[in-house]
């Protein structure tokens, strides 16, 4: 399942950060292992505001098909 | 205590107050610039501690040392001591944000296995304890192996411990390296150290394994060492490190990170409380905020009060500056005896002295608004309400707030680029949004409109003088769309920078900052931009006014003024006579072509250059005399020289078209190179040339 599948609010665990130049989602803390709660989505459906490690992040939806979830 | 005055850099990761920590301790001796040949900006200015005075430098943000964008990667070669712009740090503070712990120590972990004395300040405790986190400043000072200090920059007192800390900092290095590579890995690093950079560079020796991992792992990081003349062995080296590492069959390129982050996941348990997580304010606030209906919603209302309060308080200022600077005109053309000095002093250098001042009062209260709206977290929200929308057309969610500034003028609006991180993104909003219909456009549309739009009704309740209008600035926004598509198209995304945002948590407005923001930018426009505007001021003011008639030589024709034959005479009159043939396809005459010239100082002289020119003295403003003398003019042949389609066409041009020195100043200070002002110039006038030609012989051909 991927981050990109979500459309409602709530809480996963990431398995794996997939694809090229996806180095700096690792940095920004979604390690796989790291929970994650996706707390809304904007007006057009995209971006998605996902909470990690404490933080918020707004993420379009290229980046969020990278992000695989348990 | 430290005697000696050291070079001190400050990084962090962006909105971690950083730039209020910065102002705290170098008050008003400040300097900014830009880096050479780049469009990021270069702060430094000086702190006194104990009567010792230290350089401070201000890096840009960063999220890693790893850099994937422009202002990343200055930062980074700062740091490690490859630019030239900056000296090598003798101690690196290290801001974290305590309330986002763990993101802001993957920075300092990288920064302290550097080999730099170091100083790790956490800032924003008030607002960690606030969310129910306690950190334990000793115990993560062990951890890290340098010394920590707890702080709320925004109290002022505060500042006062960062100078103690200064003070008493023994300068000596952390240990190095929080994280432990694989046995590849480090073969790999020593490879390119050994190869390269120990015998080709003049790199610190602290910085090498960094600067190894940073060739192997960023496929555009060798791009630093294009000139360098053993760039082919630094190429071949990297080809034969990333070899072993491919051979080893694990996923190195995200060994660092992971390495770092189980390091942090442990320091951080080690030396925090956290109670429960509970809903903060900041939850509660985007709740409505950012709402798939409210957010939009408000967004509005919030552009709306923003535009409406700049309007109503700086078009007053505006005016009175305006008044000012005719009367000092006048005041210094009498004072003075007559001749070219009083004409250069009076025209030249005080006309063109006021057409800076003159933004001055926009430019203030549009960043004292932008101030408040980032300083508070609320600009992030916006991008993230609007980032759907504007994604469609390939620009970012921040680019509305500069793009409606485009419609009070573009110069306030180029300089609120600098809000939108992605330097492909920052670019095409600064290329489109002159498009948007700023004020200067609006005396010619009015004069326009009112001579040769009929005031009569569309289906019998639409006026069309107000339509024309209404469609004009339409026609501007549709061009700046359609206009960022293309370019979409032309400048390929970088997929090394990810479209990703922080949503940091809503804090006060820092009125300080706001206020140091707002005076940063005016005292910027004037003192670069405004270097270039006054130059041009001065030369158009020259072409305008030589070679000078001879009243003595030649009378004054019938009907005409020695202003108007002046100008007609003059280099910019004798230009716009020969531009007739390649203006006469747009319907424009010589007359036109003179305004054309003219009004490149600011679209609005066009109205001033016409009155000249048709010889009518000033009838304050109301332009009747202009109006009846463009209806009634005729030319040669004795047909009119302007018909409604003719008036069309000029507003179309004038739409479209780049006139305004002011903005390609503006554009040439931010992007650091006259490179895109003239990109902007050529491709503006060019759609405008066309639009106007196509709509112009269109018309004819119908029989308009």
């Amino acid at each position: 399942m991927l981050l990109s599948d979500i459309k409602k609010p709530g809480k996963h665990l990431i398995k794996a950060i997939n694809g090229t130049g996806t180095i700096r989602l690792l940095e920004m803390g979604l390690t796989p292992g790291m929970g994650i709660e996706v707390i809304r989505t904007a007006p057009l459906g995209y971006p998605i505001e996902i909470k990690v490690r404490g933080y918020m992040l707004s993420l379009r939806e290229e980046e969020a098909t990278c992000i695989e979830l348990d | 205590m430290i005697q000696k005055s050291l070079n001190i850099a400050l990084v962090g990761n962006p909105n971690t107050g950083k730039s209020t920590l910065f102002n705290a301790l170098t008050g008003l001796r400040q300097k900014i610039g830009n880096y050479p040949g780049v469009t990021v900006e270069r702060k430094t200015g000086s702190a006194e501690i104990d009567g010792v005075t230290h350089t401070i430098i201000d890096l840009p943000g960063t999220y890693s040392l790893n850099p994937k964008t422009l202002d990343e990667k200055i930062a980074f070669e700062s740091l490690i001591g490859s630019n030239p712009a900056d000296p090598i740090p003798d101690l690196v503070l290290v801001i974290l944000d305590a309330s986002n712990l763990e993101r802001n120590l993957y920075l300092a972990s990288q920064v302290l296995d550097l080999g730099l004395p170091a100083l790790v300040i956490m800032n924003m405790m008030d607002v960690a304890e606030d969310r129910g986190t306690k950190i334990n400043a000793l115990q993560l000072s062990r951890k890290l192996g340098a010394p920590v200090l707890p702080l709320i920059a925004k109290n002022d007192k505060e500042v006062q411990k960062v100078k103690e800390a200064i003070s008493n900092h023994t300068l000596i290095a952390p240990q190095r390296f929080r994280w432990n590579p694989s046995e590849e890995l480090k073969k790999a690093i020593n490879l390119i150290d050994d190869e390269f950079l120990k015998p080709h560079t003049k790199l610190p020796e602290y910085s090498h394994k960094i600067e190894a991992l940073r060739l192997l792992s960023n496929e555009q990081a060798s791009d630093t060492y294009r000139l360098h003349p053993s760039k082919n062995d630094l190429v071949k080296s990297i080809t034969r490190a990333r070899r072993i590492l491919d051979d080893s069959r694990k996923n190195w390129m995200a060994e660092e990170v992971l390495s770092r982050y189980q390091f942090i996941g442990d320091i951080s348990t080690e030396s925090t409380e956290k109670s429960e997580p509970r809903l903060t304010k900041t939850d509660h606030i985007d709740k409505v905020v950012t709402h798939k209906v409210f957010g939009p919603v408000i967004f509005v209302l919030v552009l709306l009060v923003m535009f409406q309060s700049i309007f109503t308080w700086a078009e007053p200022i505006m005016d009175l500056i305006d008044w000012a600077f005719i009367h000092l005109g006048d005041w210094v053309a009498n004072a003075m005896p007559e001749g070219m000095l009083n004409d250069l002093i009076v025209e030249g250098i005080i006309a063109g002295l006021g057409g800076v001042i003159i933004f001055l009062p926009q430019i203030m209260f549009l960043f004292f608004f932008i101030s408040i709206l980032e300083s508070t977290g609320y600009m992030a929200r916006a991008a993230f309400v609007m980032d759907g929308f504007m994604n469609r057309i390939g620009l970012h969610g921040r680019s509305v707030v500069p793009l409606m500034s485009g419609f009070a003028c573009a110069v306030p609006g180029i300089m609120a680029t600098r809000t939108i991180e992605n330097w492909r993104d920052r670019l095409i909003t600064m290329m489109v949004l002159p498009f948007m219909a700023c004020s200067a456009r609006l005396p010619v549309y009015a004069l326009m409109i009112a001579a040769f739009v009929p005031s009569k009704t569309v289906l019998g309740f639409i006026p069309l003088q107000g339509l024309t209008f209404f469609g004009l600035y339409l026609f501007g926004i549709v061009m700046a769309i359609f206009s960022a598509w293309i370019m979409k198209k032309i400048f390929k995304t970088d997929k090394s920078s990810p479209f990703i945002m922080e949503l940091p948590s809503y804090k006060m407005p820092n009125w300080k900052l706001v206020f140091h923001n707002m005076f940063e930018r005016g005292w910027i426009f004037v003192s670069e931009a405004g270097k270039v505007i006054m130059a041009i001021s001065i030369v158009l003011w020259f072409l305008a006014s030589f070679p000078k008639y001879d009243v003595t030589q030649h009378p004054i024709p019938d009907g005409e003024t020695l202003q108007s034959v002046q100008l007609r005479n003059s280099f910019a009159g004798q230009v716009g006579q020969l531009i007739e043939p390649v203006v006469k396809p747009l319907g424009f005459d010589w007359k036109i072509g003179i305004g054309l010239i003219t009004s490149f100082a600011a679209r609005e002289v066009m109205v001033g250059t016409l009155n000249t020119i048709y010889s009518i003295e000033d009838d304050g403003g109301e332009n009747l005399g202009l109006k009846q003398k463009l209806i009634s003019d005729k030319d040669s042949s004795g047909k009119p020289v302007y018909t409604a389609l003719t008036a069309l066409s000029l507003m179309v041009f004038f739409a479209l078209a780049m006139q305004c020195m002011s903005t390609l100043a503006i554009v040439k200070r931010e992007t650091n190179s006259w490179q895109w002002p003239a990109v902007m110039f050529v491709y503006m006038t060019s759609v405008a040339y066309l639009s106007s030609l196509l709509l112009y012989q269109l018309g004819t051909a119908l029989g308009y």
